[in-house]
């Protein structure tokens, strides 16, 4: 039983972290592109989302949003009821909080891949789409990713706050069990452990990733 | 858009925003006190002291602190005679308790390793020349290595700051009143869910803003020396 929550955590962390790189790579561009309209639209995603606790988040989309489209689609003189399935809505809202956190990550990178190689990439004719393709992605994953390795750390331990909107994933089914045994102390050490088996492996990944995309760097 | 009831909840909102500022603030002071005795056991040479350390402090980084709270609060229960007869069943009973004690041991641990990066990151050349004026180990972490550490930390600690001050939203799953507890309840009463969760959201950023203010003021002061020296004022406003 935890075992299959186990797997759910990894799914739900592995879907969201999925959509906290999209909205990572599109509010770093957005932070770093020049109209001002679109740059505070990013900065304001990025101060809110980390001014305000996750758990309030998960409760606003799960809770909130459905209420808030029927309350909006009234007023226009439509109505559909929206119901929101716990996975796609725990999903969705971590993987929106963290995108926050992974736009953060994807500007310092961007902004750590020397001038000079986007220059020249202009010079010999790369429109912008091939230049960031070829020349900015590439080594902008070198010095991402220990930053993501970090969120994926932080996301994959607020997974745990969705059993809050009834999914059964690890915690949840922990909670389960540890209510029908009366051996509450038993079932949540075991849960804490198998988090830290995920954080251990994900931390020999990421060393493994690193060394990746750091070849043919030389080591000083 | 109807907003009265956010008015009219307003008084138990800031109420509740009361209780997570004193347990955030109680966790927080507890926290760093221990953190940095434990700082400095984890860079200690002898094995016996730096191991056991390191695995509390990877254990409380490497787990999610809800499980930590259900740990304490949820799991004391198991132990529930043990505890009763030493006496301590009467804390671990109480929610608010078991909340700032698991609060305080999970901020402890990050704030410990935030330390330990600073302790380290301080120049070897003014640790030996303190050695040279010989002074001990107590004089030279009091005098030279724990307050430039401090400064150092300044940045981090205050993320991990406000990092706490919205895991305190957590103590509303086990049963405490706090700025999300209150709107919980709120919203189950009146079916109104996103005004109430929105407004909650406003005075935790409203509370973000105040944390990261005085954490540019404390930065400020504390970096009085390694500023330039402000050039003398001759604008002509001041001829007068």
């Amino acid at each position: 039983m935890l075992w299959q929550g186990l797997e759910l955590t990894v799914a739900v962390g592995l879907c969201a972290m999925l959509i906290a790189i999209g909205l990572g790579l599109l509010g770093a561009w957005a932070k770093l592109s020049q109209p001002s309209i679109i740059k505070s639209i990013a900065n304001t995603y990025t101060s809110l989302i980390r001014g305000v606790p996750e758990l309030l988040l998960i409760l606003l989309v799960y809770y909130g949003a459905p209420t808030l489209i029927q309350d909006l689609s009234s007023n226009l003189g439509y109505s559909f009821i929206v119901d929101l399935n716990p996975f796609v809505a725990g999903f969705l809202t971590i993987g929106f909080i963290y995108g926050a956190f992974a736009t953060e990550v994807f500007r310092g990178a961007y902004l750590a891949v020397p001038r000079g190689q986007i220059e020249s990439a202009h010079a010999i004719g790369m429109n912008s789409s091939t230049a960031f393709r070829r020349i900015i992605l590439p080594q902008m994953w070198r010095f991402a990713l220990p930053g993501l390795g970090n969120v994926w750390m932080v996301l994959i331990k607020a997974t745990a706050l969705i059993s809050v909107i009834q999914l059964d994933e690890l915690m949840r089914n922990a909670s389960i069990a540890a209510g029908a045994t009366r051996q509450p102390f038993t079932f949540f050490l075991a849960a804490s452990v198998m988090y830290l088996g995920i954080t251990i492996i994900s931390i020999t990944i990421q060393r493994k990733a690193e060394v990746w995309a750091n070849r043919g760097i030389r080591n000083v | 858009m109807d907003l009265t009831i956010i008015w009219e909840s307003l008084p138990r909102l800031l109420g509740g925003a009361l209780l997570t500022l004193e347990i955030t603030g109680l966790s927080i002071l507890i926290g760093l006190a221990l953190a940095v005795p434990l700082a400095i056991m984890r860079l200690s040479d002898k094995s016996y002291i730096r191991i056991p350390v390191y695995s509390y402090i990877f254990y409380f980084r490497g787990t999610p602190l809800l499980v930590q709270l259900f740990l304490v609060y949820y799991g004391s229960g198991q132990f529930q005679e043990f505890l009763d007869r030493v006496g301590l069943w009467l804390f671990f009973r109480e929610a608010y308790f078991c909340a700032v004690l698991t609060l305080t041991l999970n901020t402890a641990a990050y704030t410990a390793e935030i330390l330990r990066g600073s302790i380290q990151s301080i120049p070897r050349g003014e640790v030996e020349a303190a050695r040279a004026h010989g002074m001990s180990s107590v004089l030279l972490y009091r005098r030279i290595v724990l307050p430039k550490a401090f400064r150092l930390a300044l940045p981090a600690y205050t993320n991990e700051v406000i990092f706490l001050l919205q895991a305190t939203s957590l103590v509303s799953i086990i049963t405490l009143l706090d700025l999300t507890g209150v709107a919980r309840i709120i919203v189950a009463r009146s079916f109104e869910p996103y005004k109430l969760y929105i407004a909650a959201g406003v005075i935790y950023l409203l509370i973000t803003y105040v944390i990261l203010y005085i954490s540019k003021r404390v930065e400020h002061r504390l970096s009085a020396h390694l500023r330039k020296r402000s050039s003398p004022n001759v604008s002509p406003s001041n001829f007068r």
